[in-house]
């Protein structure tokens, strides 16, 4: 399973990615919603976990911007706001939602629950 | 109340002894000092134009009582006066009767004059004797009571006077016979130039009878007195008989007069005067000021009694009605008072909550930075075995992930009580919602030995509000009770109708209670009474918030020792509460 991390703090996605990657997963990350975009047009990706508060471009355009890339791409959002907003963004776009910080059984689960695992 | 008590508060407004306990409004007015200004305007407007009036009435009252006894005295004075002249106009009349009825030599007569002397008493009365003078002053016949015949009085005043102007009307004097008398003389002129006098003796008692006659006051009195100011009747308070009286001798008047003075003891006095034509006398009517007011005084002290009455009525009236409006304006002050602090509560806690949010995310973001670092340690550490066995290297990792979960779990509770989003409003059983609450609590209710009473009315309506917030309002209160009663008790749920619009819950349990000073702070956010082990003190101020997004309101009452009910009054159609709201919310 491929995953894209996209997420404007490095340490944060970085370790992610090599936790993920313990888990069995191909995990990519970026903090830039440019090099996400650039990253899928080379790679496809099935699942993209993205931070709904990014500079530049937040994570519902980026999303948007994806699916044109990939169309079938699943998205998780995560954001440290936690907000009632964010939730039924989350929801309205079709995509889970989490709260920062957040157990990586969680996000596992979640991924696999996209991805019908 | 007791009744003496009860009456009172007509009169005292309930602020009046409220002290420094008044807390914020006692700051913001000073009751005392409106209700004071209030009775002294009211009772100012409305006393004042009274006495004014009261005043202008007595005035215009004594100047006509004044003018009116002024007028009566002259009439009195006037009319005596008349009397008075007419007496003796009558006597020389009498005499000149004589003169043309009777001849000299007729008269000389040693027993005609006594016979007219006597039909002059029988018919005139007064005479006391009778005498014919020649012209040059030698008395050829007397008829009276002495022995005057013979005497010259050629020198006398009387006689000059008389044989001048042809008639003479003397003062009052002792005489011969040292009893008070006057004289009236009239010239008989004969053919051949020469004259006789025809002269009188009158007693006075006569006059004094028609002074006395007089209908005056106790006081007051009539009396006759020269033109040099010598009394010629007797007078009981001015001086004695044919001495200077104590009064001055009024200005000459053709006309009856009326003057104010003073008396020698200094009380006011009317004087009504009158010249008496022909004579030397004054007439002088003198009454005491005291005596002619006393009717008008008594009606005045009435009205002065009754003005007191309505003075007293008036300010009984005023204290009423001051009373009244300043116990209405202090109450519509403290519900005002009241609205305004549940208001800066309320937009303290809104404060609270936009910082809290900010600071939560700010948080977040570098905890989660913490954990999965912390967390790719662990997960690194467990794929090598020689770390995996280092317990105390796990612990450490373990300790760092337990910390970043829990703080996360604290902003997320900071991130719940800044929520603020729409509620989903859905029909709601209010029997069931409570039931479903409580389902999570009845077994460790049994644990703890707490007894869960529940008391749903079937007549309570459905309400429309939001169900999961509803929910979560009663956990949180239901958590705070089971907190309160450590070693048990009783939790009392019951709900009831308040009117057509509003439902009440009351959550009642018998544990810890809450001080009067915790009570006022118990719905702050970051406030706890349960120390560190506790929470972080935003369960009640997130319920609080829920409250007031479901357009409801709550309340508490507690006493230490005994326990804590907190009463939640929520719309029975919260929709239709937001839309009476508009648009603007």
């Amino acid at each position: 399973m491929k995953v894209l991390l996209v997420d404007d703090e490095e340490k944060f996605v970085s370790r992610l990615a090599e936790r993920l990657e313990i888990r069995g997963f191909e995990a990519d990350w970026t903090t830039t919603s440019d090099g996400a975009l650039s990253k899928a047009e080379n790679e496809e990706y099935d699942i993209a976990v993205l931070d709904v508060k990014m500079p530049r471009l937040s994570g519902i355009d980026l999303k948007k911007g994806l699916e044109k890339l990939v169309p079938k791409m699943k998205f998780i959002f995560v954001s440290g706001h936690g907000s009632e907003e964010d939730y039924d963004i989350g929801i309205r776009e079709g995509a889970f939602y989490l709260t920062k910080p957040f157990k990586i059984e969680t996000l596992v689960e979640r991924i696999k629950e996209a991805l019908n695992l | 109340m007791h009744p003496i008590k009860n009456f009172t508060t007509l009169f005292k407004p309930r602020f009046w002894h409220a002290g420094t306990s008044m807390g914020q409004a006692q700051t913001l007015f000073n009751y005392r000092r409106f209700f004071l200004g209030s009775v002294s305007i009211r009772a100012f407007v409305s006393i004042v134009p009274m006495a004014i009036l009261l005043m202008f009435t007595y005035m215009l009252q004594d100047t006509a009582i004044e003018n009116e006894n002024h007028l009566r005295t002259v009439r009195l004075t006037s009319n005596t006066r008349r009397t008075i002249t007419y007496f003796l106009q009558e006597r020389l009349d009498a005499l000149k009767f004589i003169v043309q009825q009777k001849d000299v030599e007729a008269l000389m007569a040693s027993d005609e004059l006594p016979q007219v002397l006597h039909n002059l008493k029988m018919g005139f009365g007064g005479f006391v004797d009778l005498g014919l003078i020649d012209d040059s002053g030698f008395q050829i016949s007397y008829s009276g009571p002495f022995s005057l015949k013979g005497k010259n009085y050629e020198d006398q005043e009387w006689f000059i006077r008389c044989a001048e102007e042809g008639t003479y009307v003397s003062d009052v004097f002792l005489g011969y016979r040292n009893l008070p008398h006057m004289i009236v003389a009239l010239r008989w002129p004969m053919e051949d130039s020469t004259f006789y006098i025809l002269r009188a003796t009158l007693d006075i008692q006569k006059l004094i009878q028609i002074l006395s006659s007089l209908d005056l006051a106790e006081k007051s009195e009539a009396f006759l007195c020269s033109r040099n100011g010598l009394l010629q009747t007797p007078s009981k308070y001015y001086g004695k008989m044919l001495e200077r009286m104590d009064l001055p001798v009024p200005e000459y008047s053709i006309h009856s007069q009326v003057v104010e003075a003073v008396d020698k003891t200094g009380n006011p006095i009317l004087i009504g005067y009158a010249y008496i034509e022909d004579s030397p006398f004054i007439l002088m009517v003198v009454k005491r000021s005291v005596e002619i007011m006393k009717g008008w005084h008594s009606i005045r002290q009435k009205i002065n009694w009754f003005f007191g009455m309505s003075v007293v009525t008036t300010l009984v009236v005023v204290l009423c009605i001051s009373t009244l409006m300043m116990n209405k304006i202090y109450d519509a002050d403290q519900t005002r008072l009241k609205a305004i602090e549940r208001l800066e509560t309320s937009s303290r806690l809104i404060s609270v909550g936009r910082l809290a949010a900010g600071v939560a995310h700010e948080i977040n973001n570098p905890l989660a930075v913490i954990g999965e670092n912390a967390g790719l340690i662990k997960d690194l550490f467990t794929l090598r075995k020689e770390y995996k066995q280092d317990k105390h290297l796990m612990e450490l990792v373990d300790a760092v992930l337990e910390s970043v979960e829990r703080s996360g779990q604290i902003t997320k509770e900071l991130l719940g009580f800044a929520r603020h989003f729409e509620p989903k409003i859905t029909p709601i059983q209010l029997s069931k919602t409570v039931s479903d609450v409580l389902s999570f609590h009845r077994k460790e209710a049994s644990y703890r030995n707490i007894d869960i009473h529940v008391d749903v009315p079937e007549d309570i309506p459905v309400i429309y509000s939001d169900h999961g917030r509803l929910q979560q309002i009663l956990l949180n209160l239901i958590n705070n009770a089971f907190q309160a009663m450590k070693n048990g008790g009783e939790l009392d749920i019951s709900v009831r109708k308040e009117g057509e619009k509003t439902v009440s819950i009351r959550v009642r349990d018998t544990g810890l209670g809450i001080s009067p000073e915790d009570e006022k702070r118990i719905f702050e956010p970051f406030f706890t009474t349960k120390g560190p082990e506790g929470g972080i003190g935003l369960g009640l101020s997130i319920t609080f918030g829920l409250v007031r997004k479901l357009k409801g309101d709550i309340s508490v009452q507690s006493k230490l020792g005994e326990g804590t009910t907190f009463v939640i009054n929520l719309p029975i159609d919260t929709q239709g509460e937001i839309r009476n709201e508009g648009p603007a919310r």
